[in-house]
């Protein structure tokens, strides 16, 4: 295995200017080490050698000639999950259904990250269409995690968690409609960003749920992440929803913390987190944590945010009435798959459809259209919307008058096995608890590795902010991570 | 006559005449060839995302402020859903529970008759594209150029009662939005359309009947004449003691008759929620202000203004007010030569006659106001007679030549000359003298061949009153 | 609240999705089970409350009217199963 492939973003930003190597090197080992390892985990769905290769070459270039007044990314190699168009390079999110897709144009935050020089090796594998928590749930196979790979790495960003946390990939971008970034990042010990809803263009990101659907980094480090999201943030005039918010400088911000120290800083921690039920290791680990920031110097509060009990009802009612919404575009006619030898256009609809999405997703658009449908409405779609506002005014309650930021685990369990929770929906839907109430509020949250259970699996921990304050749950991140003793990058690596 | 009253409601889709569509960038023309004008977000393609052009918005105002609504604080587009090959994305964006504009009304004016019909709503939404079917196969094709184009749906209160209402209030609502420039109202092209909902009840029932829709009418004529066909239908059914049922028909104008829309085997449920990806549109009282501020005068003003500043009667000041580009020519013409009754007479007879039969409009019209107003005030200072100036206007609408420049080329000056017509009369009197025992002998009828005799010397250009004056004169003094 | 073999099937119709006999039980349990979860929001008191459809209360994201160039005819059609000049080709719509 490459050195090359174990190294911070700083570190590779630091050598491509020293010239220690070339951003052609760090391509074609990151690509070596994919081919080596892509057949075992099957986080890449494509790996597009050879568009990064140019990519890289003219990274050189560039680097050659604009010295360190390049942006930071240039020649950096990265991953996206396959849910974001990339212009040229097949894009499927995980279904048969878009099988062959090529799009004609690129997502914003992928047309971000070319401007600015990064290497796209290709696109990570994922539950089809972003419905799952296993990454279980792909036309393409099943992602394994490193770890174990008997293990589910968590999903749906499944496939950029493992290319992040077994060096296939610097970092990668995913979505997190629910926890889809978080709770893979926790079970693979890599660190996942959700930023806040409208910090980052969701244009090109195929929709899942558009008012929750967020595009994040993943990386191996606090730091890496926050370069990625610093240049990725920002309004987008091709997506209404992202929002005319000055971007902080989060590199900044997290030395500012790491200068100043948590002091005065008050992290709250909700009681209601603590009566679903836990696998005590998270839970003696979320304590470790505690115990970790009060040390840093921060004030830890008791805080109540009381509707987090209904957050998930509310959050699938949304959800999946949104994915039956945005997933009526699948309809055989402008691209995507199609049904052969039908003989009516009723009939081309509901084959083409029946034939293209998989089991769950299927699932989903039907309980999707059934809580929109006439006489239901009210019932589900509408009572879901008025119990978010509770969970927001909860939230922001609770950073008005008691907290800067919130501490919480990321998912009950570690990594669950393969098979294991696929027997049920609502069983996989529950792993969500501790996510979704972020995405009903729209806030940005990180989750960063906060130990190994017994058997040698990570273990993440996570960190609510207030809407656009990355920079400070970032700062907070970094300041854990620095006293958390285990090092997750090396052993991550080595694990597999 | 028949007992019932026919209950008629208009719903009327209007093309909004922008450069890009309502939440693309694609070009909203027609007329291109099929599916060049898309874009990821026409095509609805995995990632694609809505963003609304502000000017549909500022459209939408206007209307809706001709049509003296109420303009929402608040508006929401929402998803109908449902497939079909011409609807990308397997919905419609359009609004739904709060449409931008509520609450208006138009005044119909049905000969001396003023009928004022409510606008429940005017709301905001995109047009779907064109589905084509094979006449030889069993396929369709769908063209998305259309798909995106922003429309507004205007929906009046079934306050209608006749064909003719109908039609006169949809071609009232035509000249608005021609008059606002937010739409061409061209009918053919199906820039404006409209679907009619058409019920009947015994005269003095409150109670509305059953509601049968008609989709899809691009003609005044269609309008009428499909209303009034289902009207027909509708009480002959009544009058066998048959229900009418509520169902979405077509007008065949091949066969004169509507027929039914093949009927979905399942109830439509358009599942209706807010577009996550749409925030919700708010309209301040400034830029309602500023919208207000920029209106046009509305046809019905023109009309009134017309009436009262020029003393037009009905007619003229209805086919002047019909086009504000028109009604501008005909203000412009007035202000350079002070003659309404005379100018709005040639607007509407020659100019008018002219422009038909070359199929001209307005804009491309070679006759200036100003030529025009030239050639009246010529008429009027005696310098051309009425009959010539009728040729001098061919002229000008030929060359688009001012008058005067005619006139002069031409030698069409008119002859004023006292000493030059009494010589010319001198000698038709003398070459002519049985003509003239006759006229002394009484009859009276000799002056018109004398005048014919004159014209014919000065090539028509003699000044008819001065001829008619110094020909008295003559016969008289000579007696 | 639980749903019948024939809702079942009118949701399928409703989403454009083909469900065989077959499936039908299995389909019918899983919703059931969802639903039920779903069901749970009944207990919570919302009188009043006002639904949330854009988390940050966000208004008035407009465009200028500005026309960009369309896509070409060949990227329109490189995606689509059955296209030709007349446009996508589809069963006939009756």
């Amino acid at each position: 295995m490459s050195k090359l492939v174990s190294l911070s973003l700083v570190e590779m930003r630091e050598g491509l200017l020293r010239g220690d190597f070339s951003a052609l090197e760090l391509c074609d080992a990151h690509i070596e080490r994919i081919e080596a390892t892509n057949a075992a985990l099957n986080s890449f769905i494509t790996i597009s050698s050879e568009s990064a290769r140019a990519a890289a070459a003219a990274a050189d270039k560039r680097i050659a000639e604009e010295k360190d007044r390049s942006p930071m990314l240039c020649g950096i190699p990265y991953s996206a999950k396959d849910m974001l168009v990339s212009e040229g390079i097949e894009t499927t999110c995980g279904s048969k259904m878009l099988s062959g897709f090529i799009s004609p144009y690129n997502c914003t935050v992928l047309e971000r990250l070319e401007e600015n020089g990064a290497v796209l090796l290709g696109k990570n594998n994922m539950d089809e269409f972003a419905m799952g928590s296993s990454s279980e749930r792909s036309s393409y196979g099943a992602v394994r995690n490193p770890w174990d790979l008997d293990r589910v790495p968590g999903g749906s960003s499944g496939g950029s968690a493992v290319a992040v946390s077994s060096g296939q990939s610097p970092f990668s971008l995913g979505t997190d409609t629910g926890g889809s970034i978080r709770q893979p990042a926790a079970f693979t010990g890599a660190v996942g960003l959700k930023p806040t809803y409208g910090r980052v263009s969701r244009y090109g990101a195929v929709a899942y749920a558009s008012s929750f659907d967020q595009i994040g980094p993943l990386g191996r480090s606090v730091e890496d992440v926050a370069s990625v999201l610093q240049a990725i943030a920002g309004k987008d005039e091709l997506d209404a929803t992202s929002m005319d918010v000055p971007v902080d400088s989060y590199l900044e911000s997290i030395e500012r913390m790491a200068d100043e120290g948590l002091a005065g800083l008050k992290i709250g921690v909700p009681r209601e987190y603590f009566s679903f039920s836990v696998d005590e290791e998270i839970d003696a680990n979320l304590k470790g944590q505690i115990a970790a920031l009060e040390n840093l110097g921060a004030e830890l509060v008791d805080i109540s945010l009381p509707h987090t009990e209904h957050a998930l009802a509310s959050y699938y009612v949304l959800v999946l009435a949104e994915a039956s919404s945005n997933l009526a575009r699948y309809d055989g006619v402008r691209f995507g798959h199609r049904a052969e030898s039908v003989s009516s256009l009723e009939e081309m609809y509901c084959r083409t459809r029946a034939e293209g999405f998989g089991t769950e997703v299927k699932r989903r658009i039907m309980m999707g259209s059934y809580v929109l449908s006439a006489g239901y409405f009210d019932a589900y779609y509408v009572k879901a919307q008025q119990v978010r506002t509770l969970v927001i005014s909860d939230f922001k309650a609770a950073f008005a008058n008691d907290c800067d930021v919130i501490l919480a685990p990321v998912s009950p369990t570690p990594a669950f096995g393969i098979g294991e929770k696929t027997a049920s929906s609502l069983e996989m839907y529950l792993t969500d608890i501790f996510t979704v109430p972020v995405n009903l509020a729209g806030l940005p949250a990180i989750s960063i590795p906060s130990g190994l259970t017994k058997s040698g699996l990570p273990i993440g921990v996570q960190l609510i902010g207030s809407a656009f304050q990355e920079g400070q749950i970032l700062g907070v991140a970094k300041a854990l991570e620095q006293s958390n003793t285990f090092a997750n990058n090396e052993k991550t690596q080595q694990a597999f | 006559m028949s007992s019932y009253e026919s209950v008629i409601g208009l719903e009327v889709h209007a093309q909004l005449s922008t450069d890009s569509k309502i939440f693309a960038l694609s070009a909203a023309h027609s007329g291109a060839e099929a599916n060049t004008l898309c874009d990821p977000v026409t095509l609805g393609l995995p990632g694609a995302l809505p963003v609304l052009n502000r000017r549909v918005v500022d459209y939408a105002i206007k209307i809706g402020l001709a049509l003296e609504c109420e303009i929402n604080r608040e508006s929401v587009f929402e998803r109908k859903h449902y497939f079909y090959p011409d609807l990308p994305k397997g919905y419609q964006i359009s609004q739904y529970e709060h449409p931008i504009c509520s609450n208006g009304r138009l005044a119909v004016r049905m000969g001396e008759e003023l009928r004022t019909i409510g606008i429940t709503r005017i709301h905001l939404e995109e047009d779907a594209g064109k589905s084509t079917h094979s006449e030889t196969e069993p396929v369709s094709y769908a063209d998305l150029n259309r798909a995106g184009v922003p429309l507004v749906e205007i929906v009046s209160e079934p306050d209608l009662r006749t064909p003719a209402e109908a039609a006169a209030y949809m071609r009232q609502l035509r000249q608005i939005v021609r008059y606002l420039d937010i739409c061409d109202g061209n009918m053919e092209d199906g820039s404006l359309r409209c679907d009619a909902n058409i019920s009947l009840r015994p005269y003095g029932q409150e109670e509305f009947g059953t509601k049968v829709e008609i989709k899809n009418l691009n003609s005044f004529r269609f309008v009428e004449r499909a209303i009034e066909h289902e009207i027909q239908r509708q009480t002959l059914m009544l009058e066998q003691g048959e229900k009418v049922i509520q169902e979405t028909r077509l007008w065949d104008e091949q066969k004169s008759a509507t027929k039914p829309m093949r009927s979905k085997e399942y109830a439509e449920d358009y599942r209706y929620f807010p577009d996550p990806d749409l925030p919700t549109v708010v309209v301040d009282p400034v830029w309602i202000d500023k919208a207000r501020s920029s209106l046009p005068e509305l046809p019905e003003q023109v009309f009134s203004r017309f009436k009262t500043m020029y003393a037009l009667d009905d007619y003229y000041a209805e086919r002047l007010s019909e086009e504000k580009l028109i009604a501008r020519f005909y203000d412009q013409a007035v202000s350079e030569h002070n003659n309404p009754t005379a100018l709005a007479n040639w607007i509407t007879t020659e100019l008018y006659g002219r422009m038909n039969r070359e199929g001209v409009n307005i804009e491309e019209c070679p006759v200036s106001p100003q030529n025009l107003a030239m050639l009246v005030r010529l008429i009027d200072e005696g310098v051309i007679s009425g009959k010539i100036a009728k040729s001098v206007f061919d002229e000008m609408f030929s060359t688009s030549a001012s008058p005067d420049s005619i006139i002069e080329a031409k030698g069409l000056r008119q002859v004023s000359d006292p000493e030059v017509l009494n010589n010319v009369i001198r000698g038709v009197l003398e070459q002519n003298p049985q003509q003239v025992a006759q006229f002394r002998e009484g009859k009276e009828k000799m002056l018109g061949f004398f005048v014919g005799q004159v014209m014919r010397e000065t090539q028509g250009k003699a000044n008819p009153e001065m001829v008619n004056e110094i020909l008295r004169k003559l016969l008289s003094e000579d007696a | 609240m639980s749903l019948k073999d024939e809702e079942v099937l009118h949701v399928a119709r409703l989403s454009a999705i083909e469900v065989s006999e077959e499936e039908i039980p299995r389909l019918k349990k899983d919703l059931n089970e969802v639903l039920e979860y779903m069901n749970s929001l009944s207990s919570v008191s919302t009188r009043g409350v006002r639904p949330t459809s854009h988390v940050h209360g966000a208004v008035n994201a407009f465009r200028d009217d500005l026309v960009r160039e369309s896509l070409t005819l060949e990227q329109t059609e490189s995606n689509a199963p059955d296209f030709n000049s007349n446009g996508f080709r589809v069963p006939k719509v009756l």
